[in-house]
């Protein structure tokens, strides 16, 4: 090589350099830009709430004096509606994701499923909400109860579980499905003990995604008809006597933290947005601490699977 | 199948009994031709290896006989792959895959083995049958680990994961899987390919013991290979099988200048 022309790819090198580093900065700052937003109104919350924040504030029913106010009913109500929505959309959702992905011919029909399922993860909570208020509350009689809202977000998060189910299983390399099949295994068999085993960690991702969103709708809820004043809390689902197990507190009126949370912030009074920044850092806790799980349960179940 | 008289053995042993014979068979991966009238006689517990070269059709032929391109839309095949000794077009409509499987299994060029215990992978197959006394899962799962070689390595540590093999063992650990069940048949799609010589030296003794008691059909694209392990080769180009014969004679004095030029290596 040429002394000049190793000069020239010398700067050729230096400009491209140069530019990798530009780019750096410039996603850097943008990085920076969001994450800085999100810290500064976590600590402005958590600045408003923490005085608030205390095992009184979490006993406690709504009160008209927010000196007394808590969020009893509304953090067992959204736990409530979290089980129901779970128990709903999960079974549903994985069953849906593994059914389009694996056994679904390619055909138009699946097609035209396939392409509703993900613009249905698109659509706006409130018009579930809406939906939900004629089908569940008008067409099915279930009233405004904790079965309704569960249902409701249920139907919600299900495109995001399919979605994710099926994310999860093309995972799944096809060396071992086609392994299981070679070892005479049906289609069955081999997606109860290969794929879905394959796939847990990314399914369990996309369920606890799906019911953190849940559990910080507020829209739905209301359109619904979220009670903002409950003072107390659904029946207990164990009961002393035969058979012991109550299905009431599924029929009950129910608020949920986000609804509290709502009713707070558009009091006129003052100190009830100390409430309202406490009880969002309860909401967010929860939903933290979901993330939380997710990453953990991933991490445990990758290390099981490799491939 | 009738018992043969015990007769003096002859100085040159006749053709043992077809196991699979393959008759006009054509494949199509969508629009494209990958077999075209593909004839091929598999004989009863030998070796028969495919040879050719890259992307003339070994893999799917040798897929055909577990019915692996079920698994995917759009393939679609004429002719016929007769099984042995009852008879049955492996190919028919009627033929469950799966029943097809449960006879001819299968150890892929890549090593395979499942996310789990050594010994659930041995297992497998047994368990896929529904297998579930203890007493018979171990002994099997043993027998099938001593056949592959593998039993004295593993057998301290049939808990362990199978991925916690090496890349030799791992394959070994997959021909265990598919002998467990005792097939009537193998297919091994270039088993050696991804392994070190040592490793690859080992399997290929391996093979050379199976054939005892399983028919062996396998690919390979190493020539030597073929050589060593088999009894009857194939050698096939652009989906069709260009010459068939046994493999000292079709090495030694190939037939067509098409098959030579590809072993001694001018071609392919
Ligand atoms: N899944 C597939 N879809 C479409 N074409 C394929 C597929 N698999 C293989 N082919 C084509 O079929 C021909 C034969 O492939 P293959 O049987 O894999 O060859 P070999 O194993 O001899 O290398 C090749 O031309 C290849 O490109
Ligand atoms: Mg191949």
């Amino acid at each position: 090589m040429s002394a000049d022309r190793a000069a020239y790819y010398r700067v050729a090198i230096r400009r491209r350099r140069h530019l990798d580093v530009a780019f750096a900065v410039v996603g850097l700052g943008c990085l920076m830009l969001g994450v800085l937003t999100l810290t500064v109104l976590f600590v402005e919350m958590a600045v408003q709430g923490l005085p608030r924040l205390g095992i009184d504030f979490l006993m406690a029913f709504p009160s008209r004096h927010p000196g007394e106010a808590g969020v009893l009913a509304a953090w067992v109500g959204s736990l409530a509606i979290m089980a129901v929505t779970a128990l709903a959309a999960v079974p549903m959702g994985v069953a849906a994701g593994i059914y389009l992905e694996e056994y679904a011919p390619r055909n138009l029909l699946t097609t035209i499923i396939e392409i509703n399922v993900t613009n249905l993860a698109g659509v706006p909570s409130i018009i579930y909400g809406l939906t939900a208020l004629g089908l569940f509350v008008y067409l099915f009689g279930l009233g405004h109860s904790v079965l309704t809202a569960g249902l409701t977000l249920a139907l919600l998060i299900l495109p995001i579980i399919i979605v994710a189910t099926r994310e999860a299983l093309r995972t799944v390399p096809d060396s071992q499905r086609e392994a299981a099949y070679a070892c005479g295994a049906s289609t069955w068999q081999a997606i109860r003990d290969h794929v879905v085993p394959g796939a847990a960690p990314g399914i369990l991702t996309g369920i606890i995604i799906g019911l953190a969103r849940a559990i910080g709708e507020t829209a739905p809820l209301i359109a619904i008809g979220a009670v903002t004043f409950v003072a107390f809390l659904p029946p207990s689902p164990v009961s002393p006597d035969f058979p012991f197990i109550s299905l009431d507190w599924l029929m009950a009126p129910f608020t949920a933290l986000p609804v509290q949370m709502f009713n707070w912030t558009v009091r006129p009074e003052e100190a009830f947005r100390a409430n309202a920044a406490a009880a969002a850092f309860v909401l967010v806790l929860m939903t933290l601490g979901m993330n939380g799980l997710a990453i953990w349960l991933r991490y445990r179940l990758r290390r099981q699977t490799r491939w | 199948m009738v018992d043969r008289l015990p007769v003096a053995k002859p100085a040159r042993p006749a053709a043992p009994a077809l196991k699979a014979s393959v008759t006009g068979l054509s494949f199509h991966y969508g629009a494209h031709k990958a077999l075209d009238g593909v004839e091929l006689p598999v004989y009863d517990r030998c070796v028969t290896a495919l040879i050719g070269p890259s992307g003339c059709g070994k893999t799917t032929l040798l897929r055909c006989f577990n019915r692996m391109h079920d698994l995917y839309p759009g393939n679609h095949c004429q002719g016929e792959l007769t099984l042995y000794p009852d008879n049955v077009n492996l190919l028919g409509r009627q033929v469950d895959p799966i029943a097809v499987r449960m006879r001819i299994a299968m150890v892929f060029q890549k090593p395979n083995p499942f996310p789990r215990s050594i010994y659930e992978n041995v297992a497998y197959g047994l368990r896929v049958r529904g297998e579930r006394s203890r007493v018979v899962l171990d002994e099997k799962v043993e027998q099938a680990l001593r056949s592959a070689a593998l039993w004295d390595e593993v057998k301290d540590r049939l808990d362990d994961p199978g991925a916690s093999l090496s890349g030799g063992q791992q394959q070994r650990l997959c021909i265990a899987r598919a002998l467990a069940t005792e097939p009537e048949m193998i297919l091994f799609d270039e088993p050696t390919a991804a392994l070190d010589p040592m490793a690859t030296s080992n399997i290929e003794q391996l093979m050379t013991e199976l054939k005892q008691r399983v028919t062996v059909l396998i690919v390979t694209h190493n020539m030597q290979q073929a050589a060593r392990v088999s009894d009857y080769t194939a050698y096939m180009y652009m989906g069709r099988i260009i010459e068939f014969g046994e493999t000292d004679e079709l090495f030694i004095r190939p037939r067509l200048k098409q098959t030579e030029d590809y072993i001694t290596g001018r071609f392919g």
